[in-house]
């Protein structure tokens, strides 16, 4: 439900950049998304056809990068991607771990003409 | 597939996190509440888990010492508002018209309705949910967990970022243990996975059992972020 307020956000900004760079059109956005954020591609894709509509950025793609969650051991110094549901070392199962990755919520760039 | 080549495509680097522009406003909040030497909390939960009890149990014990206010987040109804204002605080309800978080726009419009200059302690109490809560900052200065014995003990685990991102953790309905299967060492590993160290209060609304640090920490805070934005 929040990828409403998302989505305007992510247009205010694109638009925002398109114009500063003079473009006449947005045609692709580059998000970039941590795993741990909690947003739905198909919703804030939804979103973005109503919300982009009439504006230059109508019809552009939306091109989602993934980053996948990182954890480092701060026992054993392992780096890791934890594996559903535990988040501890599986090399040496401490629980003493910090996030690394995964937190992402970014727009890295757009195509325009 | 057909295609044709626009030699004035090009791409532009934007780098720019999303929600940049509610955390301006998150901060702008904050400066506001600074400005006015309140102390704020932004109170988190699943619906259910206690968050207007809490609040309420916190007013009735603290209302004596310092002037609260509660800003309530729902997506209709002002219940948990009336709820607040009866246990003796000043009590404001936003309405998300659906939304299921409270956002910093919300939280300034609340602030609006304030006199900011009769407040010690600002309480907000978040839409519950908890997941979409969890993304938006408000400019509170603390934001609080409120999780509950009855959702199980597997929560943090499926709710990371919420768990990540909090400052303090309080643990309600502790009085329903012994009839819950609830493994709090599992429960407690999530947690310190997640958020080492994490302030907890294991506590019961119902019975007041462990209410004591849960008012202690806040009251401390309160006091310290008088001294802190003292001017001059």
């Amino acid at each position: 439900m929040h990828e409403r307020a998302i989505t305007e956000s992510l247009l205010e900004i694109a638009l925002r950049h398109a114009n500063q760079a003079g473009a006449s059109r947005i045609t692709g956005l580059y998000l970039v998304i941590g795993q741990l954020s909690s947003f739905i591609d198909e919703s804030v894709q939804f979103y973005w056809d109503i919300l982009s509509e009439d504006t230059i950025a109508e019809g552009a793609l939306l091109h989602f990068r993934r980053i996948p969650v990182e954890m480092e051991c701060l026992d054993c110094q392992n780096h890791y991607s934890p594996a559903d549901p535990d988040f501890s070392c599986p090399r040496c199962s401490s629980a003493r771990v910090k996030l690394i990755a995964g937190e992402e919520f970014l727009l890295e760039a757009i195509d325009v003409d | 597939m057909e295609s044709t080549q626009n030699t004035n495509q090009k791409r532009v680097t934007v780098v720019e996190k999303i929600m940049g522009a509610n955390n301006r406003l998150a901060a702008d909040n904050r400066a506001i509440l600074d400005d006015a030497q309140i102390f704020s909390l932004n109170i988190m939960a699943s619906p259910g888990a206690g968050k207007t009890s809490l609040i309420e149990r916190t007013i009735n014990n603290l209302a004596g010492l310092f002037s609260i206010a509660v800003i309530d987040g729902d997506i209709a109804t002002s219940i948990d508002a009336d709820r607040a204002a009866s246990a003796g605080a000043v009590a404001v309800q936003i309405n998300t018209g659906g939304d299921c978080h409270l956002d910093a726009t919300m939280l300034g419009q609340g602030l609006s309705q304030l006199d900011l200059s009769e407040i010690d302690l600002l309480i907000v109490e978040n839409v519950g949910n908890l997941v979409c809560p969890a993304a938006f900052q408000l400019g509170c200065h603390k934001s609080v967990l409120v999780a509950s014995i009855p959702e199980g003990d597997d929560k943090p685990y499926k709710y990371p970022a919420m768990y990540h991102g909090v400052d303090a953790l309080v643990i309600n309905k502790i009085d329903l243990l012994p009839y819950v299967s609830f493994d709090m060492e599992y429960f407690n590993r999530g947690v310190e996975i997640l958020n080492p160290g994490v302030q907890t209060f294991p506590l019961s609304c119902r019975t007041g059992e462990g209410i004591n640090p849960w008012l202690e920490w806040i009251s401390t805070h309160v006091r310290e972020h008088k001294m802190l934005t003292r001017r001059g």
